[in-house]
């Protein structure tokens, strides 16, 4: 890994607000290009750990580097190349759209004539063209949002750092916004991104790292993760009939015993953590590997029918939820032992 | 960067100079003040002021035309019942109108949640602050030059007399000290914009201040020069002494500073703006005005006064600024 394509590296960074200690030590890397998720729940110190990044806030200890620059020291190159989303994203309602976007190009040291250029393009390249002569006032939540990316964009930042992009948007916005994100990330703009949608955004992610009471406890790419914490889990979902029942049995037995059959012969596969009935006819399985053809073969061989087989890949919603989980208990026990 | 590692410059303060951006803010200020409706509303409170009292006056004067070398000055001070002269007006009018410009200019980029945005843009925090005051500043000293335009104009044309080059330097002197006297409740109302969170309550908040100086602070001083100077035994002394505490301790109202040294650079005959004893006053010839250079060093004093205490407050709320964390 060569340093020039590393865009953001901090170390140790961390945020006390008298006695609340809001970031806790904090080692992060971002390289070129890439799109990385800084994932947790509200008050977890997402916000915090952005204002430092732009030299916003004074961190309390640690160091920053973004783009080979220190923010607290040299905040006006830094902020020169890199663009903020705020969570609270606001705008001069009265004025238009373009005055907006004059008043940040002006901010920025643009003349007149290539801050129209930039704007005219920044607001075509958002679908606001159209409105770009139109108050902010007028402006629906996704338009606002738009908006302000082409405030973003109009520096030609080389990192792009957005807080909760997603959310207030209804799902039609927030996927549209989402493609915009990838559109930028081919554009070779490195993006950091803090939210706690997590299923919105592990989508658009390269990597992730999860944080957790100013912590971050988690980093790498969401399968990482899902081996990390999930021990490696491939989840497969299975619908088959049971094996036809002997003329012994009562119809309601027959559904379990030969549902019991197909978990036995399930079970004895190799690779298997554990299998689940969770409705009649569905079946779910947790592997160490993708065993679809070996658990189709054990179904057929118990006599079962196979209606279908689906693999489900596990999602950074569960891989949270799971990790959390774990941890409750880990600190629960932690407290009745002491 | 030349090299392939990743290298921190040593920390030696901040780079960049503080005030990029600056103008791109008091343009921005200056550009949303002229067009608000909230500053529409003063500047047709000042003309109508402007114009009912200098109206008023130039009938009075008319009578004393070609006895007075300053008419045209007095037009500012001449007062018609029941109406104050135009500079009493002023008085208030201008607290008002500076307050008006300045308690929102923080807490309203918070209300709104541009400050974010804004301090997200390659500019320190220094130019923001410095570049609202500025605006203000320009907004409150083009609106009164206008309306110093007008009352001149109207003068010449209802009296009929050209201004001499001393009424128009004297006249000019007004005009600045107006407006360094704008520039405290300027920066007050600045000040008040970081401290509260709500515009209505800042706009209050210096409200309060400028009741006090106008209303109480007189009152306050006349007491606490009793208090502090008795008059024990009728002596001479000890009435001087009590009448120089209660001038000093008035003069910490920025009120009382700006009408003494209006009064000073208006009314040329004016000699002292303290309490005279008969023997400073042997040799003088009495009604004679004294020259410019000599009024103006009577004023100087409050034209420091004035600029000092606006600085003294800028600073309070360039600290209270830098402190403030940004998400709150």
């Amino acid at each position: 890994m060569r340093a020039n394509d590393v865009v953001l590296v901090s170390q140790g960074l961390t945020k006390a607000y008298d006695g609340f200690v809001a970031v806790d030590q904090l080692d992060v890397t971002v390289r070129r290009g890439e799109v990385f998720g800084l994932l947790g729940p509200n008050g977890a110190g997402k916000t915090t750990t952005i204002l430092m990044l732009l030299g916003l806030t004074e961190p309390t200890s640690g160091s920053v580097c973004v783009l080979g620059l220190d923010p607290a020291r040299q905040p006006l190159s830094v902020k020169a190349q890199v663009g903020y989303l705020p969570e609270r994203l606001g705008f001069y309602e009265g004025l238009t759209a373009y005055e907006n976007l004059i008043y940040t190009a002006k901010l920025n040291g643009l003349n007149r004539d290539g801050a129209e250029h930039r704007i005219d393009r920044a607001l075509r390249e958002m679908g606001l063209d159209g409105a770009a002569h139109q108050r902010v006032r007028t402006f629906s939540r996704g338009m606002r949002q738009r908006l302000g990316l082409a405030d973003v964009l109009l520096k030609e930042p080389r990192l792009v750092i957005m807080d909760e992009p997603t959310q207030g948007l209804d799902p039609h916005a927030a996927r549209e916004f989402l493609d915009v994100i990838r559109r930028l990330r081919s554009e070779g703009i490195t993006i950091l991104l803090a939210s706690h949608h997590l299923h919105q955004v592990q989508a658009v992610c390269d990597r992730v790292g999860l944080f957790h009471r100013g912590r971050m406890v988690l980093e790498g790419t969401v399968e990482a993760l899902a081996r990390q914490v999930l021990g490696g889990a491939y989840r497969i979902r299975i619908r088959a009939d049971g094996p036809t029942a002997s003329p012994a049995q009562e119809p309601w037995e027959t559904s379990r015993n030969g549902g019991n059959a197909l978990i036995d012969s399930l079970r004895k596969l190799d690779g298997v953590v554990d299998v689940r009935r969770v409705a009649p006819q569905i079946y779910e399985l947790e592997a160490k590997a993708d065993l679809r053809p070996e658990a189709a073969r054990a179904v057929v061989g118990a006599g079962g029918e196979l209606l279908s087989l689906d693999i489900e890949a596990p999602g950074l919603d569960e891989i949270y939820t799971h990790y959390f989980d774990q941890e409750e208990v880990a600190h629960d026990e932690h407290h009745r032992a002491s | 960067m030349t090299n392939t590692t990743v290298q921190v410059e040593p920390a030696r303060g901040r780079q960049g100079s503080p005030w990029t951006g600056l103008w791109a803010v008091v343009g921005k200020e200056m550009a949303d003040h002229l067009t608000s409706s909230r500053m529409l509303i003063l500047e047709l409170l000042t003309l109508l002021t402007a114009s009912g009292t200098v109206f008023a006056a130039a009938q009075n004067l008319r009578e004393t035309i070609g006895r007075d070398r300053f008419l045209l000055l007095r037009l500012f001070t001449t007062a018609r019942e029941p109406l104050p002269a135009f500079v009493g007006f002023l008085g208030f009018l201008v607290p008002l109108i500076a307050i008006a410009l300045a308690f929102d200019a923080v807490n309203g980029e918070f209300n709104r949640r541009t400050m974010s945005r804004l301090l997200a843009q390659p500019i320190y925090r220094d130019a923001l602050l410095l570049g609202k005051f500025l605006a203000g500043l320009f907004t409150l000293a083009l609106v009164l030059t206008t309306i110093w335009l007008l009352i001149v104009g109207i003068g010449i044309v209802s009296l009929g007399v050209p201004p001499s080059g001393e009424e128009v330097a004297r006249g000019l002197f007004f005009l600045l000290l107006t407006v360094a006297y704008g520039g405290i409740w300027l920066s007050l109302g600045m000040v008040a914009s970081v401290l509260f969170r709500q515009p209505a309550t800042a706009a209050l908040a210096s409200i309060a201040v400028w009741l006090f100086f106008m209303v109480f602070w007189g009152i306050i001083a006349q007491m606490a020069a009793l208090a502090l100077r008795p008059v024990r035994l009728g002596l001479a002394e000890e009435i001087l002494a009590q009448a120089k505490l209660e001038l000093l301790l008035g003069r910490f109202s920025p009120n009382t500073l700006y009408s003494e040294a209006i009064l000073a650079v208006l009314k040329p005959s004016i000699r002292s703006l303290g309490p005279v004893l008969p023997i400073q006053l042997q040799g003088a010839v009495f009604g004679s005005p004294l020259p410019l250079d000599q009024s103006l060093a009577l004023i100087w004093p409050h034209l420091t006064g004035l600029s000092a205490a606006t600085i003294l407050l800028f600073a309070l709320g360039y600290v209270l600024f830098q402190r403030k964390e940004i998400r709150a």
